[in-house]
Protein backbone atom coordinates (compact mmCIF):
# COMPACT_ATOMS: atom_id res chain seq x y z
CA UNK A 1 0.00 0.00 0.00
CA UNK A 2 1.00 3.54 -1.11
CA UNK A 3 2.20 6.16 1.46
CA UNK A 4 -0.75 8.76 1.56
CA UNK A 5 -0.06 12.47 1.28
CA UNK A 6 -2.76 15.33 1.73
CA UNK A 7 -3.29 17.64 -1.46
CA UNK A 8 -4.99 21.04 -0.69
CA UNK A 9 -6.02 22.52 -3.64
CA UNK A 10 -7.38 26.06 -4.40
CA UNK A 11 -11.25 26.41 -5.56
CA UNK A 12 -12.46 28.64 -7.12
CA UNK A 13 -15.96 28.63 -8.74
CA UNK A 14 -17.38 31.79 -10.43
CA UNK A 15 -21.00 31.05 -10.27
CA UNK A 16 -20.71 30.24 -6.31
CA UNK A 17 -17.94 32.12 -4.86
CA UNK A 18 -16.52 35.05 -4.20
CA UNK A 19 -12.98 34.31 -3.46
CA UNK A 20 -11.12 30.89 -3.84
CA UNK A 21 -11.10 28.24 -1.05
CA UNK A 22 -9.28 25.39 -0.46
CA UNK A 23 -10.13 22.05 -0.60
CA UNK A 24 -7.80 18.78 0.97
CA UNK A 25 -7.76 15.76 -1.26
CA UNK A 26 -5.84 12.49 0.40
CA UNK A 27 -3.34 11.25 -2.62
CA UNK A 28 -1.37 7.74 -2.59
CA UNK A 29 2.16 8.35 -3.23
CA UNK A 30 3.98 6.50 -6.22
CA UNK A 31 7.60 7.03 -6.79
CA UNK A 32 7.33 8.32 -10.48
CA UNK A 33 3.76 10.25 -9.67
CA UNK A 34 4.02 13.82 -10.35
CA UNK A 35 1.81 16.76 -8.48
CA UNK A 36 -0.08 16.45 -12.03
CA UNK A 37 -0.52 12.72 -11.38
CA UNK A 38 -1.80 13.38 -8.49
CA UNK A 39 -4.93 16.36 -9.93
CA UNK A 40 -5.74 13.41 -12.60
CA UNK A 41 -6.14 10.51 -9.51
CA UNK A 42 -8.55 13.76 -7.34
CA UNK A 43 -10.58 14.03 -11.08
CA UNK A 44 -10.71 10.66 -11.72
CA UNK A 45 -11.66 8.93 -7.87
CA UNK A 46 -12.65 11.84 -6.09
CA UNK A 47 -13.79 14.88 -7.38
CA UNK A 48 -14.70 15.33 -11.47
CA UNK A 49 -15.55 19.31 -11.00
CA UNK A 50 -11.84 20.01 -10.25
CA UNK A 51 -10.62 21.75 -12.85
CA UNK A 52 -7.06 22.63 -14.79
CA UNK A 53 -5.04 22.66 -17.70
CA UNK A 54 -2.54 20.21 -18.74
CA UNK A 55 -2.04 18.63 -22.16
CA UNK A 56 1.78 17.21 -22.88
CA UNK A 57 2.78 16.11 -19.22
CA UNK A 58 6.75 15.87 -20.43
CA UNK A 59 7.37 19.91 -20.16
CA UNK A 60 6.59 20.59 -23.56
CA UNK A 61 3.48 22.26 -23.65
CA UNK A 62 3.47 24.81 -20.72
CA UNK A 63 -0.04 24.35 -19.93
CA UNK A 64 0.55 22.72 -16.45
CA UNK A 65 2.05 25.89 -14.48
CA UNK A 66 0.74 26.37 -11.04
CA UNK A 67 1.79 27.40 -7.53
CA UNK A 68 2.95 24.28 -5.44
CA UNK A 69 3.95 25.62 -2.37
CA UNK A 70 3.78 29.00 -3.26
CA UNK A 71 6.64 27.98 -5.85
CA UNK A 72 5.56 28.47 -9.78
CA UNK A 73 6.02 24.90 -10.52
CA UNK A 74 5.41 22.96 -14.15
CA UNK A 75 3.38 20.54 -12.40
CA UNK A 76 4.07 17.53 -14.97
CA UNK A 77 7.88 17.95 -13.56
CA UNK A 78 7.23 18.20 -9.89
CA UNK A 79 7.40 14.76 -8.03
CA UNK A 80 5.13 14.11 -5.07
CA UNK A 81 7.78 12.64 -3.61
CA UNK A 82 9.90 15.51 -3.22
CA UNK A 83 7.46 16.72 -0.60
CA UNK A 84 6.49 13.61 0.88
CA UNK A 85 9.71 13.16 2.09
CA UNK A 86 9.04 16.06 4.95
CA UNK A 87 5.48 15.06 6.06
CA UNK A 88 4.64 18.02 4.70
CA UNK A 89 1.05 18.71 3.02
CA UNK A 90 1.21 19.99 -1.14
CA UNK A 91 -0.89 23.07 -1.30
CA UNK A 92 -1.31 23.72 -5.45
CA UNK A 93 -2.97 27.25 -6.28
CA UNK A 94 -3.13 28.60 -9.61
CA UNK A 95 -0.66 30.66 -10.89
CA UNK A 96 0.04 34.14 -8.88
CA UNK A 97 -0.83 37.41 -10.77
CA UNK A 98 -3.13 36.19 -12.89
CA UNK A 99 -6.71 36.49 -13.17
CA UNK A 100 -8.69 33.16 -12.02
CA UNK A 101 -11.25 31.73 -14.17
CA UNK A 102 -11.92 28.40 -12.46
CA UNK A 103 -10.03 26.78 -9.63
CA UNK A 104 -6.38 26.26 -11.02
CA UNK A 105 -7.53 27.65 -14.42
CA UNK A 106 -6.02 31.12 -15.16
CA UNK A 107 -6.87 33.78 -17.72
CA UNK A 108 -4.20 34.10 -20.44
CA UNK A 109 -5.57 37.24 -22.48
CA UNK A 110 -3.35 39.71 -21.43
CA UNK A 111 -0.39 37.16 -21.22
CA UNK A 112 -1.57 36.77 -24.93
CA UNK A 113 -1.81 40.37 -25.98
CA UNK A 114 1.02 41.24 -24.25
CA UNK A 115 3.21 38.51 -26.50
CA UNK A 116 1.80 39.92 -29.45
CA UNK A 117 3.42 43.14 -28.82
CA UNK A 118 6.87 42.28 -28.03
CA UNK A 119 6.36 40.66 -32.02
CA UNK A 120 7.89 37.17 -31.37
CA UNK A 121 8.18 36.16 -35.18
CA UNK A 122 11.05 36.73 -37.67
CA UNK A 123 10.77 40.54 -39.49
CA UNK A 124 12.07 40.67 -42.62
CA UNK A 125 12.63 43.83 -45.03
CA UNK A 126 12.28 42.22 -47.66
CA UNK A 127 11.49 38.36 -47.89
CA UNK A 128 13.95 35.89 -50.14
CA UNK A 129 12.27 34.48 -53.07
CA UNK A 130 11.67 30.76 -52.66
CA UNK A 131 13.99 29.52 -54.77
CA UNK A 132 16.75 30.74 -52.97
CA UNK A 133 16.88 28.33 -50.64
CA UNK A 134 16.22 29.01 -46.88
CA UNK A 135 17.83 31.46 -44.32
CA UNK A 136 21.20 29.96 -43.66
CA UNK A 137 22.65 30.25 -39.91
CA UNK A 138 25.99 29.48 -38.86
CA UNK A 139 26.29 27.19 -34.92
CA UNK A 140 27.62 30.22 -33.73
CA UNK A 141 24.78 32.26 -34.57
CA UNK A 142 22.11 29.99 -33.73
CA UNK A 143 24.07 30.15 -30.29
CA UNK A 144 23.60 33.86 -29.76
CA UNK A 145 19.80 33.51 -29.50
CA UNK A 146 19.17 29.41 -28.70
CA UNK A 147 19.18 29.45 -25.17
CA UNK A 148 15.94 32.05 -25.10
CA UNK A 149 14.17 30.39 -27.66
CA UNK A 150 13.17 27.73 -25.60
CA UNK A 151 10.53 29.24 -23.99
CA UNK A 152 6.94 27.18 -23.57
CA UNK A 153 4.99 30.09 -22.81
CA UNK A 154 3.76 28.50 -19.67
CA UNK A 155 4.14 31.75 -17.62
CA UNK A 156 5.73 30.67 -14.95
CA UNK A 157 7.99 33.65 -14.84
CA UNK A 158 5.00 35.97 -14.79
CA UNK A 159 3.87 34.47 -11.32
CA UNK A 160 6.93 34.59 -10.22
CA UNK A 161 7.95 37.97 -11.12
CA UNK A 162 6.55 40.79 -8.07
CA UNK A 163 6.73 43.36 -10.98
CA UNK A 164 3.84 42.07 -13.25
CA UNK A 165 1.77 41.95 -10.12
CA UNK A 166 2.71 45.44 -9.34
CA UNK A 167 2.13 46.95 -12.43
CA UNK A 168 -0.16 45.28 -14.56
CA UNK A 169 1.21 47.07 -17.96
CA UNK A 170 4.76 45.43 -17.93
CA UNK A 171 5.33 43.29 -20.68
CA UNK A 172 6.89 40.78 -18.77
CA UNK A 173 9.72 38.33 -18.44
CA UNK A 174 8.68 35.93 -21.43
CA UNK A 175 7.37 38.34 -23.82
CA UNK A 176 10.76 40.17 -23.44
CA UNK A 177 13.09 37.19 -23.36
CA UNK A 178 11.29 36.27 -26.58
CA UNK A 179 11.57 39.71 -28.28
CA UNK A 180 15.37 39.20 -27.34
CA UNK A 181 15.51 36.12 -28.94
CA UNK A 182 14.11 37.60 -32.27
CA UNK A 183 16.31 40.45 -31.78
CA UNK A 184 19.90 38.03 -31.81
CA UNK A 185 18.67 36.13 -34.63
CA UNK A 186 20.58 36.71 -37.82
CA UNK A 187 17.75 35.88 -40.08
CA UNK A 188 15.81 38.54 -38.04
CA UNK A 189 15.87 42.73 -39.18
CA UNK A 190 12.68 43.67 -36.93
CA UNK A 191 14.94 45.23 -34.10
CA UNK A 192 14.10 48.59 -34.48
CA UNK A 193 10.25 47.50 -34.88
CA UNK A 194 10.49 46.58 -31.16
CA UNK A 195 12.12 48.72 -30.12
CA UNK A 196 8.98 51.07 -29.26
CA UNK A 197 7.69 48.31 -27.16
CA UNK A 198 10.73 47.26 -25.45
CA UNK A 199 12.90 50.33 -24.33
CA UNK A 200 9.75 51.98 -22.76
CA UNK A 201 8.94 52.10 -19.00
CA UNK A 202 6.23 48.96 -19.42
CA UNK A 203 9.10 47.20 -21.47
CA UNK A 204 12.77 46.71 -20.18
CA UNK A 205 12.80 49.83 -18.01
CA UNK A 206 10.09 48.06 -15.84
CA UNK A 207 12.38 45.49 -14.82
CA UNK A 208 13.76 46.10 -11.65
CA UNK A 209 16.40 42.79 -11.99
CA UNK A 210 14.32 40.72 -8.99
CA UNK A 211 15.70 37.25 -11.26
CA UNK A 212 13.20 35.29 -9.96
CA UNK A 213 12.17 34.59 -13.66
CA UNK A 214 15.46 33.38 -14.35
CA UNK A 215 15.40 31.24 -11.47
CA UNK A 216 11.57 29.64 -11.75
CA UNK A 217 12.36 29.32 -15.70
CA UNK A 218 11.81 25.16 -16.25
CA UNK A 219 13.44 25.44 -19.47
CA UNK A 220 16.40 27.75 -18.44
CA UNK A 221 15.83 30.67 -20.35
CA UNK A 222 16.94 33.44 -18.43
CA UNK A 223 14.86 36.14 -19.03
CA UNK A 224 16.44 38.05 -16.93
CA UNK A 225 19.23 38.03 -18.62
CA UNK A 226 17.73 38.90 -21.95
CA UNK A 227 16.32 41.74 -20.17
CA UNK A 228 19.53 43.19 -18.43
CA UNK A 229 20.94 42.23 -21.80
CA UNK A 230 18.53 44.39 -24.03
CA UNK A 231 19.01 47.44 -21.17
CA UNK A 232 22.72 47.25 -22.44
CA UNK A 233 22.04 47.31 -26.05
CA UNK A 234 19.74 49.76 -25.90
CA UNK A 235 21.64 52.50 -23.74
CA UNK A 236 24.50 51.67 -26.46
CA UNK A 237 22.22 52.53 -28.95
CA UNK A 238 21.15 55.57 -27.63
CA UNK A 239 24.92 56.91 -26.77
CA UNK A 240 25.96 56.05 -30.43
CA UNK A 241 22.79 58.30 -31.58
CA UNK A 242 24.44 61.17 -29.80
CA UNK A 243 27.72 60.08 -31.82
CA UNK A 244 26.70 59.13 -34.82
CA UNK A 245 23.49 60.89 -35.01
CA UNK A 246 22.41 59.53 -38.68
CA UNK A 247 24.30 56.40 -39.05
CA UNK A 248 24.47 54.66 -35.97
CA UNK A 249 21.26 51.71 -36.57
CA UNK A 250 23.68 51.27 -39.91
CA UNK B 1 -19.86 44.84 -25.68
CA UNK B 2 -21.23 48.43 -26.75
CA UNK B 3 -23.14 48.07 -30.26
CA UNK B 4 -20.86 48.51 -32.62
CA UNK B 5 -21.01 51.30 -35.45
CA UNK B 6 -23.16 50.19 -38.17
CA UNK B 7 -21.51 48.01 -41.03
CA UNK B 8 -17.95 47.85 -39.41
CA UNK B 9 -16.54 44.03 -39.50
CA UNK B 10 -14.98 43.24 -36.39
CA UNK B 11 -12.01 40.79 -36.99
CA UNK B 12 -11.28 39.81 -33.20
CA UNK B 13 -14.28 39.87 -31.55
CA UNK B 14 -14.41 40.15 -27.68
CA UNK B 15 -16.93 38.65 -25.36
CA UNK B 16 -15.89 40.59 -22.37
CA UNK B 17 -19.67 41.17 -20.92
CA UNK B 18 -20.35 37.48 -20.83
CA UNK B 19 -17.43 35.83 -19.53
CA UNK B 20 -17.43 34.47 -16.24
CA UNK B 21 -16.54 36.60 -13.02
CA UNK B 22 -12.97 36.46 -12.92
CA UNK B 23 -11.22 36.44 -9.48
CA UNK B 24 -8.67 38.71 -9.31
CA UNK B 25 -6.33 38.50 -6.54
CA UNK B 26 -4.51 41.50 -5.14
CA UNK B 27 -1.01 42.00 -4.14
CA UNK B 28 -0.63 42.53 -0.74
CA UNK B 29 1.75 45.53 0.52
CA UNK B 30 4.10 43.09 2.44
CA UNK B 31 4.14 40.55 -0.95
CA UNK B 32 8.19 40.71 -0.33
CA UNK B 33 8.11 39.69 3.23
CA UNK B 34 6.59 36.20 2.35
CA UNK B 35 9.49 35.00 0.52
CA UNK B 36 13.45 35.25 0.88
CA UNK B 37 14.35 36.12 -2.56
CA UNK B 38 12.01 38.84 -2.66
CA UNK B 39 13.30 40.31 1.21
CA UNK B 40 16.64 39.46 -1.18
CA UNK B 41 16.08 41.73 -3.43
CA UNK B 42 14.24 44.56 -1.58
CA UNK B 43 17.46 44.28 0.81
CA UNK B 44 19.81 44.71 -2.35
CA UNK B 45 17.60 47.44 -3.69
CA UNK B 46 18.06 48.92 -0.12
CA UNK B 47 21.22 48.79 0.12
CA UNK B 48 21.70 51.37 -2.54
CA UNK B 49 20.99 53.97 0.71
CA UNK B 50 23.86 52.81 2.47
CA UNK B 51 26.01 53.43 -0.51
CA UNK B 52 24.84 56.46 -0.90
CA UNK B 53 26.42 57.09 2.98
CA UNK B 54 29.45 55.93 2.49
CA UNK B 55 29.89 57.76 -0.40
CA UNK B 56 28.45 61.52 1.12
CA UNK B 57 30.70 60.20 4.85
CA UNK B 58 34.55 60.03 2.40
CA UNK B 59 33.08 63.47 0.77
CA UNK B 60 32.97 64.58 4.14
CA UNK B 61 36.27 63.41 5.14
CA UNK B 62 37.67 64.52 2.30
CA UNK B 63 36.65 67.69 2.89
CA UNK B 64 37.52 67.82 6.39
CA UNK B 65 41.41 66.83 5.41
CA UNK B 66 40.97 69.89 3.10
CA UNK B 67 40.15 72.01 6.04
CA UNK B 68 42.84 71.31 8.06
CA UNK B 69 43.98 69.26 10.73
CA UNK B 70 42.04 70.91 13.40
CA UNK B 71 38.71 70.06 10.97
CA UNK B 72 39.76 66.61 10.79
CA UNK B 73 40.27 65.71 13.78
CA UNK B 74 36.54 66.97 14.60
CA UNK B 75 35.27 64.73 11.84
CA UNK B 76 37.43 61.66 13.33
CA UNK B 77 35.98 62.45 16.97
CA UNK B 78 32.71 62.97 15.57
CA UNK B 79 33.13 59.10 13.56
CA UNK B 80 34.25 57.63 17.27
CA UNK B 81 30.14 58.20 17.96
CA UNK B 82 28.96 54.69 19.06
CA UNK B 83 25.56 56.16 16.87
CA UNK B 84 28.10 56.68 13.73
CA UNK B 85 30.00 53.54 14.69
CA UNK B 86 26.99 51.67 14.59
CA UNK B 87 25.69 53.09 11.54
CA UNK B 88 29.04 52.22 10.01
CA UNK B 89 28.65 48.88 10.78
CA UNK B 90 25.18 48.72 8.82
CA UNK B 91 26.38 50.49 6.20
CA UNK B 92 29.50 47.83 5.66
CA UNK B 93 27.30 44.91 5.78
CA UNK B 94 24.95 46.64 3.13
CA UNK B 95 28.19 47.96 0.77
CA UNK B 96 29.17 44.12 1.03
CA UNK B 97 25.69 42.55 0.05
CA UNK B 98 25.57 45.69 -2.65
CA UNK B 99 28.87 44.57 -4.34
CA UNK B 100 28.63 40.73 -4.18
CA UNK B 101 24.90 40.65 -5.47
CA UNK B 102 25.83 42.64 -8.02
CA UNK B 103 28.77 40.93 -8.70
CA UNK B 104 26.84 37.83 -8.96
CA UNK B 105 24.45 39.47 -11.54
CA UNK B 106 26.82 41.40 -13.61
CA UNK B 107 27.56 38.23 -15.98
CA UNK B 108 24.05 37.54 -16.61
CA UNK B 109 23.78 41.00 -17.95
CA UNK B 110 26.90 41.10 -19.65
CA UNK B 111 27.53 37.39 -21.19
CA UNK B 112 30.79 37.16 -22.57
CA UNK B 113 31.49 35.09 -25.61
CA UNK B 114 35.32 33.48 -26.46
CA UNK B 115 35.90 31.38 -29.13
CA UNK B 116 31.95 31.11 -30.53
CA UNK B 117 30.97 29.85 -26.82
CA UNK B 118 29.71 31.95 -23.82
CA UNK B 119 32.29 32.27 -21.12
CA UNK B 120 31.24 30.34 -17.51
CA UNK B 121 29.48 32.91 -15.41
CA UNK B 122 31.89 32.29 -12.48
CA UNK B 123 35.00 33.42 -14.92
CA UNK B 124 32.74 36.59 -15.78
CA UNK B 125 32.40 37.55 -12.23
CA UNK B 126 35.81 36.71 -11.22
CA UNK B 127 37.78 39.90 -12.52
CA UNK B 128 35.17 41.70 -10.39
CA UNK B 129 35.66 40.00 -7.23
CA UNK B 130 39.73 40.20 -8.15
CA UNK B 131 39.82 44.21 -8.67
CA UNK B 132 37.70 44.37 -5.91
CA UNK B 133 40.34 42.20 -3.58
CA UNK B 134 43.66 44.23 -5.19
CA UNK B 135 42.28 47.61 -4.69
CA UNK B 136 40.55 46.43 -0.67
CA UNK B 137 44.09 45.50 -0.01
CA UNK B 138 46.04 48.45 -1.70
CA UNK B 139 44.05 50.48 0.49
CA UNK B 140 44.33 48.60 3.01
CA UNK B 141 48.24 48.73 2.69
CA UNK B 142 48.38 52.43 1.88
CA UNK B 143 46.53 53.05 5.83
CA UNK B 144 48.17 50.52 7.41
CA UNK B 145 52.16 52.36 6.49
Amino acid sequence: MAEKITIEVARYSPERDTEPHFQSYQVPVHKEWVVLDALNYIKDTQDGTLTYRWSCRMGICGSCGMMVNGEPKLTCATFLSTYSNVGAKIRVEPLRYFPIVRDLVTELGDFLAKLKKAKPWLIRKQEMPLSQGEYLQKPEQLDQYKQFSMCINCTLCYAACPVVGLDPVFIGPAALALAQRYNLDSRDEGAAERTAQLAHPDGVWGCTFVGECTRVCPKHVDPAGAIQQYKLASVVAWLKSFVMPRGHES
Amino acid sequence: MPAGNAGTVKSAPQYTKYHPRWYRPRVSVYWWLGEWHYLKFILRELSSVFVAICVVETLLLIRALSNGVEAYASFVHTLRNPLVVLLNIISLFFVVFHSVTWFNLAPSAMPVRMGGKRVPDVLVAAPSYGAWLMISAFIAWVVLQ
